[in-house]
């Protein structure tokens, strides 16, 4: 069989589509990287669903901790600090058991208990609060400076939150912003391996890597290959993202902008 | 446990809940959080250590060296911690196999890998196969720590690099002045101030570290993981004393609890321990405390 077929028949196998069959002998290179790749959209699927929908979540609960009310502060205090201080793996194995309890009372909860939603569901949570923090900080740090002149200009409300306040925060927040993708990315390949079951073997590609390396009982194929399809993930987040990092520091002199480093800080 | 545990059914739920909480199995849970803790102890220091060496290595001068080091740092970062976890735990056995085989058994004539699988001679087996259960569950263990301290390692590698990028330049260019070797000025200057600098990222790590330990389970360690998932599990009458529903979803939250409160109360330690650290240093924090004490 050629790679051509291996690639016709496995590319979408992660989503169901194609062969139904996962190769049992003879594998090969060319059928590795099909289903390690076909797996990845799952990956990327968790990810930038978690990342769009957690973005929103996340500047809300950055508003409010900065705020000054008690029953605006305290409920993101608490939900910043619950899950980002357990771990992810617990929450997925958590989530999925509570979902399962549910269901059994519910019907309604069935589809939560399939990971392409309720994976998704704790994914956002926890890459809101991850964010959250982030841009709480952020928002600390914004300059006295452009606010004031913000007033002075006439600016208040809505109008200079979306014109002064959010922008300036978003620009200060990005390089950690940019990390936090990463790691969220990163924390996808989790997904399948915490209580939430893969259907007819439709996985991420973690799930396809472990399949070949526990098959062929040779580790140094599959992961070096997951690996190279997380390096190109990763170069490719921070590229988008240092596109929008350009484009949030474009008013900024040329030699102040700050630039993209390609080695940002690696600690989630 | 207690002597009226001797026929549950008759019991009322408080009497019920502290027989059930106190059997055997339960027991061997709570020790699974001190073989976390027991992780946490070993993998902190040996990651400590890999990640100077790593960090050493991607400041020689030598480009080889050098290039060894960035690789390791790089690696880590651009690869999800979990796929290492599952790469190094098949891939250290067979290494270890691997070396023990070729030292053992020199005069071995079939290949290694014969499709899929791998094949060393009896002799070099890691643990033997004569070996008891508990040499096993070590062993097991010991994998995970190094795999534990080769993936963290390149995290703290990477925080000390920065650190040691960190210190004042002037400060070695006075050492220097002052005569003193590149090795002294090293041990001397470098490595004793850059620990203020290093000291965020490490406790930002260490939190990571905290919130990676429940990965055990997936290396086969019995874990705090493995037991909730096995004590929660639907329990009917006919194979236990005490038949129970699905309760999985209260032992991980029991769990998200534990973890809530470790990485609150490592949370305070370290922020303490950086007020100690910057006391009289040459920094922002550390001038505020100079003044404040004025």
């Amino acid at each position: 069989m050629s790679c051509w077929e291996t690639i016709a028949d496995y590319a979408f196998r992660s989503l169901g589509f194609g062969e139904r069959l996962l190769p049992r002998t003879d594998f090969t290179v060319c059928q590795q990287f099909t289903l390690i790749g076909s797996g990845m959209l799952w990956n990327i699927y968790f990810g930038a669903v978690a990342l769009v929908s957690g973005f929103v979540l996340a500047t809300a609960v950055a508003l409010g901790k900065a705020s000054a009310h008690p029953l605006l502060r305290k409920p993101s205090e608490w939900f910043i600090f619950v899950f980002r201080g357990s771990p992810l793996f617990i929450q997925f194995f958590f989530a999925y058991f509570a979902f399962l309890s549910l269901k059994s009372a519910y019907p309604f909860f069935d589809p939560f208990t399939s990971a392409w939603l309720g994976a998704l569901i704790v994914l956002f949570l926890n890459t809101a609060a991850y964010s959250g923090e982030i841009f709480y900080g952020a928002l600390l740090s914004v300059p006295k400076g452009d606010l004031e002149a913000a007033d002075a200009y006439g600016f208040s409300g809505w109008r200079k939150f979306r014109r002064i306040t959010w922008p300036t925060m978003l620009r200060l927040a990005w390089p950690a912003y940019t990390n936090e993708a990463i790691f969220l990315f990163h924390a996808t390949a989790l997904v399948f391996f915490s209580g939430f079951p893969a259907r007819q073997q439709q996985g991420d590609a973690l799930y396809y890597a472990n399949y070949f390396a526990d098959k062929t009982f040779n580790p140094f194929v599959p992961y070096p290959i997951l690996a190279f399809y997380f390096i190109l993930l990763t170069l490719a987040i921070i590229g988008l993202f240092g596109l929008v990092n350009r484009r949030l520091n474009r008013h900024l002199p040329q030699g102040t902008r700050p630039r993209m480093r390609l080695r940002p800080q690696i600690v989630r | 446990m207690f002597a009226f545990c001797t026929d549950p059914e008759t019991l009322n739920r408080a009497a019920w809940m502290a027989c059930y909480l106190t059997t055997g199995k339960h027991v061997a849970f709570y020790g699974a959080f001190g073989t976390v803790l027991l992780l946490l102890a070993v993998t902190a220091p040996t990651a400590l250590a890999f990640g100077f060496l790593g960090a050493v290595a991607a400041r020689s001068r030598l480009w080889l060296v050098s290039g060894i080091g960035r690789v390791y740092i790089a690696l880590v970062r651009g690869v999800p911690d979990i796929a290492f976890f599952l790469f190094f735990v098949i891939a250290l056995d067979q290494a270890f196999e691997w070396l023990r085989h070729q030292v053992k058994c020199p005069d071995w004539d079939q290949p290694i890998r014969q499709g899929s699988d791998f094949v060393v001679c009896a002799a070099a087996k890691l643990p033997l196969s004569t070996a008891p259960q508990w040499m096993h569950e070590v062993y097991g263990f010991l994998l995970a720590v190094v795999t534990f301290a080769i993936v963290f390692g390149a995290f703290a590698a990477n925080v000390l690099f920065g650190a040691m990028r960190a210190v004042p330049r002037a400060q070695i260019e006075t050492a220097e002045a002052y005569g003193m070797t590149a090795r002294q000025t090293f041990w001397r200057i470098l490595v004793p101030q850059m620990w203020v600098y290093a000291l965020p990222g490490l406790s930002n790590l260490w939190m990571v570290l905290i919130k990676a330990t429940p990965l055990l389970f997936l290396l086969g360690v019995e874990d705090i993981v493995y037991w909730a998932r096995d004590l929660g599990g639907t329990k009917t009458p006919q194979f236990t004393a005490y038949p129970h529903g699905d309760w999985r979803m209260w032992y991980f939250l029991a769990l998200l609890v534990f973890y809530l409160g470790f990485t609150r109360v490592s949370e305070i330690v370290l922020s303490r321990l950086m007020v100690r650290l910057t006391h009289g240093q040459a920094t922002l924090a550390g001038e505020a405390q100079r003044k404040a004490a004025a």
